[in-house]
């Protein structure tokens, strides 16, 4: 629990994304339309990790199947994925990326 | 509400089942209705040669929605009947349980079915066609270690049953009578290095050879190929392609070549009929040309794009074709047309990880596949839509981002 430092903040350009590990738990380190967001990196209909798809329009999408996940709400947009993604508290300090779990 | 308002679809495959969504989705609030030979609700077959097989996903996971979200939604979803006749003049449709049901606007999304084998004995037992959730079922039983397994067609669907079958610790042999694996899909260097994928994992690949005959008294117990091989076999799995299910649309007067010919909105040449999915033979705008593709991408959104039109919101069908597979742990998408005269360009190499391969017409790519490379195959897309031109040395540099090629150009760049 609490706030770990995960990154630099400059270290993800726009429309891309990294993954990262918290402890065991995979997480996303996505920039969209220029802010930041973290979530889970394993897409919820196979395993992929969502950190090697595209993100366009505030959404990641599976670099597997092409499922897209909302990156403010987690919510599944479109099939084959239906189960949401969770999403966690970010906040960029001194230039460090810090997410809470 | 009367029949006469009514949205009749007829076929409740993946296609059915997302225009009648759709429909709703777009604000429609008449009658829907959904019909279907099959006794499932709408699903999606990917996972019916891959997890299913592999007893990683249940069968009704494919579902599209559970049963009952069908009725939550609105929509009537009849099964197990089929249409027998499509009366065009009257709008209405003869159903196998003696219903009449009239219509606004007919959807047709029959989909297709497996093409046989022809001149071989195909009743006997252990051997398999693989279209439908019971086919899935019924094979998934046959998956028993030490077995041999014989795949006639080295398509997609055959090599991913072989890879399937391989993983469940079958002996498997796939035979294919053209020279080189997945002859209709892809460029004959690009398909070799699935073939070498299959061949590291211990799948005996035979090339340009056809099968002659099926033994076996009940149960089959050999392939014979016309050189006079005989390939032992405990199950045969055929998987030959597809036949589009015209019939229905041909009968009502629809115009028909390799599926029900439509325009990119779904019109069939018919008042009133529309079509939808695998069963039609579709103008697409961005290739210029018509064409009939057998994927999901297609069976859903050319379905929901057909949906939108026939209630009076213009939605073009005009997407890039791209469809995935996934073999031997190796996640294969291609989008894009492969194209007589392409010359491949590869970038990073399939057997050591993630690669990708362009096929280029001059320096324009028509075609992308990406070997555990999802990721970048956004950004082929994106190339092959802008039709713009890029440098194969460019494409074939690890170091270059696709992301950047793809980018809008920039001032005074060539265009």
């Amino acid at each position: 629990m609490g706030w770990h430092t995960v990154a630099e903040a400059d270290a993800v350009g726009d429309e891309e994304a990294f993954g990262v590990k918290v402890g065991e738990v995979p997480i996303a380190i996505v920039r969209a339309g220029g802010a930041l967001h973290a979530v889970h990196d394993i897409c919820t209909h196979q395993y992929a990790h969502l950190s090697d798809g595209y993100v366009e329009d505030g959404c990641i999408e599976c670099p597997l199947h092409q499922g897209r996940f909302n990156l403010v709400t987690g919510a599944a947009q479109c099939a084959p994925c239906t189960e949401p993604i969770k999403v966690y508290p970010l906040k960029v300090e001194g230039g460090k990326v810090l997410v809470e779990l | 509400m009367s029949d006469s308002e009514r949205i009749l679809i007829i076929g409740a495959g993946q296609a059915g089942g997302r225009a009648a969504e759709a429909l709703r989705g777009a604000g429609y609030a008449g009658r829907v209705t959904l019909v279907g030979d099959e006794a499932e609700p709408p699903y999606e077959r990917p996972a019916l040669s891959k997890g299913v097989l592999l007893g990683d996903e249940a069968p009704e996971s494919t579902y599209v929605h559970g049963q009952e979200a069908w009725g939550v939604k609105g929509i009537e979803l009849v099964t197990s009947v089929r249409a027998e006749a499509i009366a065009p003049g009257s709008r209405s449709v003869l159903f196998s349980d003696g219903r009449r049901m009239g219509y606004r606007h007919l959807i047709l999304a029959t989909g297709s079915r497996v093409r046989p084998l022809i001149g071989v004995d195909d009743t006997l037992g252990g051997v398999h066609y693989l279209r439908t959730i019971v086919d899935a079922r019924r094979l998934a039983k046959e998956l028993v270690p030490g077995r041999r397994m014989v795949v006639i067609g080295g398509g997609f669907i055959g090599l991913e049953v072989a890879s399937s079958a391989a993983k469940r610790g079958l002996a498997v042999t796939v035979v294919e009578r053209q020279a080189a694996l997945l002859e209709r899909a892809l460029p004959a260097d690009i398909a070799a290095a699935i073939e070498r994928m299959h061949r590291a994992r211990g799948v005996d690949v035979r090339l340009g050879a056809a099968v002659s005959a099926l033994h076996g008294t009940g149960r089959v117990t050999a392939v014979g190929l016309a050189d006079g091989t005989e390939l032992p076999a405990d199950v045969v799995v055929i998987g030959i392609g597809i036949i589009p299910n015209t019939e229905l649309a041909e009968a009502a007067g629809a115009e028909s070549a390799d599926g029900v010919v439509t325009d990119e909105f779904g019109r069939t040449s018919v008042e009133g009929l529309w079509a939808a999915g695998d069963v039609t033979s579709h103008y697409n705008p961005v290739l210029g040309r018509r064409l009939r593709l057998e994927s999901w991408q297609n069976a859903q959104n050319q379905a929901i794009a057909v949906a939108k039109n026939t209630i009076g919101t213009p939605a073009a069908y005009a997407e890039v074709p791209w469809f995935w597979s996934d073999q031997h742990g190796v996640n294969i998408q291609v989008t894009g047309m492969a194209e007589a005269g392409a010359r491949t360009v590869w970038r990073g190499d399939p057997s050591a990880g993630k690669a990708m391969a362009f096929s280029l017409l001059g320096e324009r790519i028509v075609c992308a596949t990406a070997f555990n490379a999802g990721g970048d195959i956004r950004f082929a897309r994106k190339l092959i839509e802008s039709r713009r031109p890029v440098q194969a040395a460019a494409l074939a540099e690890a170091g270059t981002k696709l992301k950047d090629l793809a980018a809008p150009a920039q001032v005074g760049a060539a265009a």
